[in-house]
């Protein structure tokens, strides 16, 4: 099953590299992972989005808490939770091709952010699920590149991941 | 006053109180060799080898409860160390090794020497660090020492540039610690605890299996009034052997792959176990699919949550430090009004006799020729079950796990978890020196002890006076026993061809060596060899080429599907 596991770390070089060594050390899925700094600058938040069965699920929780430099560690998925993800999608527009394309930004509530003769650069916010579904809509020979930030998460309401 | 990195390096160590340091020098590492230099409370053994120098910094924490310390240059030095820390790693050793690096701003331009150290051992430590500023060593070192010791026991590194040891820096130690993320359990839930007394008085056929979480928490005195108490059958894994007294009758001997007859059939069709600092890997309970057949509850007390629920689903889990856990449970044993009923489970007890009688550890011995089994019951009898033993891997490792009955904790020295052939010796030299007066003997194959052979000349510059017992079968008998068994019998590369002499080898390094090929001879001469107190005698048994380890549960089959020596 589909995880998305939060976690503060320690802003200190090589912290990412143990958990990246972590999964791949013990053979656990990473789908995504994204990180960065947080208000407070000696500390990252970490977003990794990963699957497995329950077992192994416990099991990523708790090594991910063994290790020295993590904080704090939450499944935000055994609970209510928002994820978002960011994609820039550059397209070729030309012709009537423009318009459609335009259109579709507006449906999907993106915006074109860069410009070109031939080019469009759009962006895109939501789930994972939504900009799969964006990708599935327009002509896909006309994708000229995609940049996925992966997703991030936060619990909803009361669900508060912090020192 | 201010003070190199370097001196403040030492000055840690000695603030830690650390009497012993294991190393050999480099060039990253001169400024601390020089700060060594200059000082004698920490004294410097020098190896031959880093892997043998982190070996016997381990040896020396296994058999004290202090954290052992090693000190090794850059790169090769450090790569050298690597198989040493993560046997130290997977047996979770306390220990600190600094390392030195090239300077910080040579780092990462594939300078003479340099290996990204924090990057390789980071699998194999419990953590490290790569000290970037002069004014941080102390603090580092400080923490260091902490994490080795604490919760879960393991090595940490300090890595230590070069140019961060020679600026300089007002020195103070701190006097306390603190790591926000880092928070080891210490006292369980007394919930948990009331839970499992329940559980525990009311079973019929109880188990009580206890591992090296035990040795490491120091608890074999709760563990075995909590035995005792209880009126229940308790079993070892090899690294707990010696947590509870081997010669006690409630003993039914080690459990695993090479475990007793009793212990597997215990194990299996028990209907409580109490697990305690132990990890059910897979050399311990083999197919858990098979030893999830029976259906038993599972009290399992660990310090470490990630070792709970791994390979086998446990029932009530007990995250705690071993010792204060089994306190606690002993006190609420105490103060319960319900008591242990020995009749309730004297059926269960009945059962394992009758397991006990088939002599799953008996071997059939010969006037001719040298039989392994017979050279560790001699060695128990000679040292009257006194000595600290050390092993290497493969069959020597699993009959002196078998026939040395070990009363104590931390006499057993081996790598359990990693299975790092060249082990016993240098871990022998680490045990000498923290037990200057005691017997301290390496039970060794030929193939084994060539792999840190060279150690024997660190013996002779420090005169440690060890006792190798090699059992010579010419064979990696371990590999042998596998191919004769699941490879036809084809005998890939197992043989152990062109030895040495090794009767003139430790001549030649300054020892005493005996060649002992009579079964006669055994006993006679392991009194000579211990009689020996200032030398180190190297022994070498010619032993069975043929002699395999039972009982023997194969890889893969269930603790009942056990393989005994009479079956074959």
């Amino acid at each position: 099953m589909r995880h998305i596991i939060s976690l503060l770390m320690e802003n200190e070089a090589g912290a990412l590299s143990r958990v990246s060594g972590l999964f791949s050390a013990r053979g656990y899925n990473i789908e995504s992972l994204t990180v960065a700094p947080t208000e407070d600058a000696t500390l990252s938040r970490m977003t990794i989005v990963t699957s497995g069965s329950d077992e192994v699920i416990e099991q990523i929780y708790k090594q991910l808490n063994k290790l020295i430099e993590v904080v704090a560690v939450m499944d935000l998925s055994e609970g209510e939770h928002l994820e978002r993800e960011l994609m820039l999608v550059k397209v070729r527009a030309v012709g009537a091709v423009r318009e459609e394309m335009k259109r579709m930004t507006d449906i999907f509530r993106g915006c074109i952010i860069d410009v070109s003769d031939k080019t469009y650069t759009i962006e895109l916010t939501g789930t994972g699920h939504k900009l799969e579904s964006f990708l599935q809509a327009i002509d896909r020979s006309l994708i000229l590149e995609t940049v996925r930030t992966g997703a991030s998460g936060i619990g909803r309401g009361d669900r508060i991941l912090k020192l | 006053m201010e003070l190199t990195g370097a001196e403040i390096t030492i000055r840690c160590l000695q603030e830690e109180g650390a009497e012993y340091v294991f190393g050999y020098p480099g060039g990253a590492v001169l400024h601390i060799y020089d700060a060594l230099f200059t000082q004698d409370q920490v004294k410097h053994i020098l190896v031959r080898h880093e892997q043998a120098a982190i070996h016997a910094a381990d040896g020396y924490a296994r058999s004290t409860d202090k954290v052992g310390v090693a000190l090794v240059t850059s790169g090769p030095g450090v790569t050298n160390a690597v198989t040493g820390i993560a046997t130290a790693y997977m047996d979770s050793i306390p220990m600190v090794i600094i390392s030195g690096q090239v300077p910080t701003y040579a780092i990462g331009e594939d300078a003479f020497q340099e290996v990204d150290t924090v990057g390789i051992t980071r699998p194999c430590v419990k953590h490290n660090f790569l000290v970037k500023d002069v004014k941080e060593i102390a603090n580092t070192i400080k923490k260091a020492f902490y994490l080795a010791k604490s919760g879960r026991p393991g090595p940490v590194l300090v890595d230590i540039p070069k140019d961060i040891s020679c600026q300089k820096t007002e020195f103070s130690y701190p006097t306390s610690v603190s790591i926000r993320s880092y928070h080891p359990a210490q006292h369980s839930d007394l919930g948990q605890i009331k839970s499992a007394v329940q559980l525990l008085l009311a079973a019929k056929r109880p188990m009580i299996y206890a591992g090296g979480g035990v040795i490491l928490a120091d608890a074999s005195k709760q563990l075995t009034e909590l035995v005792r108490l209880l009126g229940f059958p308790c079993t070892n894994t090899l690294m707990g052997l010696g947590g509870y007294p081997a010669t006690d009758k409630q003993f039914v001997g080690m459990l695993g792959m090479h475990g007793t007859y009793e212990a597997n059939m215990g194990m299996q069709y028990c209907d409580v176990l109490l697990a305690v600092g132990a990890r059910f890997d897979d050399r311990v309970v083999g197919n858990v699919k098979h030893f999830n057949q029976e259906k038993r509850k599972i009290i399992h007390i660990d310090i470490d949550p990630s070792s709970i629920s791994k390979r086998v689903k446990v029932d009530l889990p007990i995250v705690g430090d071993v010792a204060h856990v089994l306190d606690d449970l002993l006190a609420e044993l105490h103060g319960s009004k319900e008591k242990p009923d020995q009749q309730a489970i004297a059926p269960w007890w009945a059962q394992i006799k009758e397991w006990r009688g088939k002599n799953s550890l008996v071997y059939k011995n010969s006037d001719e020729i040298i039989k392994p089994q017979f050279v560790i019951e001699k060695l128990y009898e000679v040292t009257q079950g006194d000595a600290f033993i050390t092993s290497d891997v493969g069959q020597h490792q699993m009959w002196a796990a078998q026939y040395y009955k070990f009363d104590k904790p931390r006499r057993w020295i081996n790598s359990g978890g990693l299975g790092t052939m060249g082990f016993g010796l240098p871990a022998a030299m680490g045990v000498q020196l923290a037990h200057p007066d005691a017997h301290v003997a390496c039970v060794t194959g030929e193939g084994s002890i060539q792999m840190c052979i060279q150690e024997l000349s660190t013996c002779k510059q420090f005169q440690l006076p060890l006792k190798i017992i090699m059992l010579n079968n010419r064979y990696l008998g371990m590999v042998r026993q596998w191919q004769q068994f699941f490879h036809g019998n084809r005998y890939a590369e197992s043989y152990m061809d062109a030895l040495p002499d090794f009767v003139k080898l430790a001549e030649a390094y300054g020892h005493v060596g005996m060649r002992i090929e009579k079964p006669s001879d055994v006993e006679p001469a392991l009194k000579e060899a211990f009689g020996r107190k200032q030398q180190l005698v190297f022994m070498d048994f010619i032993t069975d080429q043929t002699e395999n380890v039972f009982p023997m549960v194969q890889g893969g089959k269930g603790l009942s599907e056990v393989i005994l020596a009479e079956d074959l």
